[in-house]
């Protein structure tokens, strides 16, 4: 039987605010433990929580970025469920009336380009931490994650394979982090995934039984859990097994699922409005001030750069891969003035040397105006590709200004035709067989002609001019 | 509406409450008049009445996103039962 893949994911990003979402408390990653933990965050009879703007306004944020509908009245639940990371008893989020819903990402695999929908967008309060390491046979609570803002996105059940929910899952890391809600700290766990799993027949209309994979901090954690998730479903079923709903933890190590509760062990979280939060109102100004601080995003600056630069739908994918990465490549296209050009430079060179040293395009040695300088003297023909390509040690190695290191380090191109024509005579001299060759008919002979000329100048001849000076020569 | 026992044993362990069979039959009558009451409410004609969050129509006040609260672990956790670098320390909990 063929088997189609149903994959929906639920992720939560952490709100990159100041303080938390209910209490003046820093969110700053890495305290001690419980210095970071008011009154509020640890529920102390009598508190009451006072929502924070600036948590509100990255949600405003985010649905604006995806064209999502903002409801203009949302409000706050409380779900209620007992674990002592979680001092309430309840979780505050928004269920019934989530601030965003709707919306929709382009994602691209391969050749293919599709738009997925989004379900919804709420607010809500992350839990603190349990530590089960041995404090004489009892767990430790850092409550400092408690009450740090989160937004949860969740997405309609559009995707059909892991490349697809991982390039889904990586657009909005990358939107989430352009627009600055987010910073997409995966290690810190501030970009969360949950992937809902089922498959089907091909064909058939409703959706299989589906098994959620909770808390993967990866995008290859994602794929390799998505995979093992659905050969192991196809395999469940086609020995005459069901599915049963559940929700499950990826093994890294083992690289395999395991289940975590089934449905029947499932939390029945009462959900009802909170009576200390008023419902939030969301009025126009307010919206369009908003608005007005969003950053060019990622889709409209690839067209941008597709027209402006002639570069192709592939490449300005690629530069719009983060925002950095993407003023990194318009700051050299426009130091040159050659976008193709630049383009090519930022995702070979360059991305290669970042990649070996492990750095970040934020971290590059050499800056966006070297590497523009460095194309315009390929451009105006100082350079060849071979001789820049040492030109960008020496910027990498910070030797300098681009002219300052081709002075120094004789990488000048090779512009007196005498001197070239010399070296072509000597050529000539020392290779009568290929001469020979040539003149009977053999192409390839030219090449290794030209190949003898580049060697002899060291490199630093301009292969153009060879090209024409030696055909010349040899009519 | 009204409850069975079991409903009522149920809503007890949702709640973490520990109950004996002659409370749980109690509070049992006790939950089916409040749900009498409610079944009063929801005769009343609300075609017309758009559902609401909040008895009021006042909408929710907000903070600027400043950090105003200190470290204050040590007075609170003066008052915690069990403590050790700083963590609150509960019965084991492993899921």
């Amino acid at each position: 039987m063929q088997w189609e893949t149903v994959i929906g994911l639920e992720v939560h990003t952490q709100l990159a605010t100041r303080s938390k979402i209910f209490s003046g408390s820093s969110t700053a990653f890495g305290a001690a433990p419980n210095t970071q933990a008011s009154a509020v965050d640890i529920a102390l009879p009598g508190v009451l929580p006072v929502l924070n703007r600036g948590a509100v306004e990255c949600a405003i944020k985010f649905g604006l970025a995806i064209g999502a509908t903002l409801n203009r009245i949302n409000v706050f639940d409380r779900k209620s469920y007992f674990y002592p990371d979680l001092p309430k008893g309840y979780q505050i989020s928004q269920l019934a009336k989530p601030i965003v819903e709707g919306g929709a990402l382009n994602i691209v695999v391969g050749d293919t380009e599709r738009s997925i929908r989004l379900t919804r967008a709420h607010m809500e309060e992350d839990a603190g931490k349990s530590l089960h390491e041995d404090f004489h046979g009892m767990t430790g609570i850092d409550l400092n994650r408690a009450g740090t803002p989160l937004l949860e996105i969740v997405s309609e059940p559009e995707m059909r394979s892991s490349a697809e929910a991982v390039a889904y899952a990586r657009a909005l890391h990358t939107l989430v982090t352009w627009i600055g809600i987010c910073d997409g700290n995966m290690q810190e766990g501030s970009f969360r995934v949950d992937a809902n799993v089922s498959v089907r027949p091909v064909g058939q209309v409703e959706l299989g039984t589906r098994r959620e994979i909770k808390n993967l901090n990866s995008f290859r954690f994602l794929q390799q859990a998505i995979d093992y998730e659905v050969r192991w479903q196809i395999e469940t079923l086609e020995d005459g097994g069901r599915i049963e709903q559940a929700t499950v933890l990826f093994d890294p190590d083992r690289g395999e699922t395991r289940m975590m509760r089934s449905k029947e062990e499932a939390h029945d979280y009462r959900y009802f409005p909170d009576p200390d939060l008023l419902p939030v109102k969301l009025d126009e100004d307010w919206i369009e001030a908003v608005r007005a601080t969003l950053p060019e995003l990622p889709v409209a600056m690839q067209v941008r750069f597709q027209h402006d630069y002639g570069v192709s739908a592939y490449d300005a994918a690629v530069l719009t891969g983060s925002r950095a990465l993407a003023d990194y490549f318009e700051t050299a296209a426009q130091a040159c003035g050659q976008g193709k050009l630049a383009a090519n430079w930022v995702m070979g060179e360059l991305s290669a040397a970042l990649n070996k040293a492990e750095l970040d395009i934020a971290q590059s040695p050499v800056s966006a105006a070297h590497l523009g300088a460095l194309i315009a003297r390929i451009q105006d023909g100082t350079l060849s590709g071979k001789l820049a390509k040492q030109v960008f040690e020496g910027l990498w190695e910070g030797a300098g200004e681009v002219d300052a290191i081709i002075e120094a380090r004789g990488l000048k191109q090779m512009s007196d035709s005498g001197e070239l024509e010399k070296i072509i005579d000597a050529v000539l001299a020392a290779n009568p067989k290929s001469v020979e060759e040539f003149r009977a008919g053999k192409e390839k002979a030219f090449n290794a002609l030209v190949g003898q000329v580049m060697k002899a100048s060291r490199g630093k001849a301009n292969p153009a001019q060879v090209n024409e000076l030696l055909k010349a020569r040899l009519q | 509406m009204s409850l069975t026992p079991d409903d009522v044993k149920r809503i007890a362990r949702l709640a973490r409450i520990e109950t004996s069979d002659a409370e749980a039959q109690a509070t049992q009558g006790q939950l089916n008049s409040i749900f009498d009451l409610i079944a009063t409410m929801q005769a009343v004609d609300t075609r017309d009445v758009s559902p609401m969050a909040h008895a009021q129509e006042v909408y929710q006040r907000l903070r600027d996103d400043r950090v105003t609260e200190t470290d204050r672990h040590a007075a609170f956790q003066a008052v915690a039962p069990a403590v050790a670098n700083g963590l609150y320390l509960v019965p084991k909990v492993i899921e």
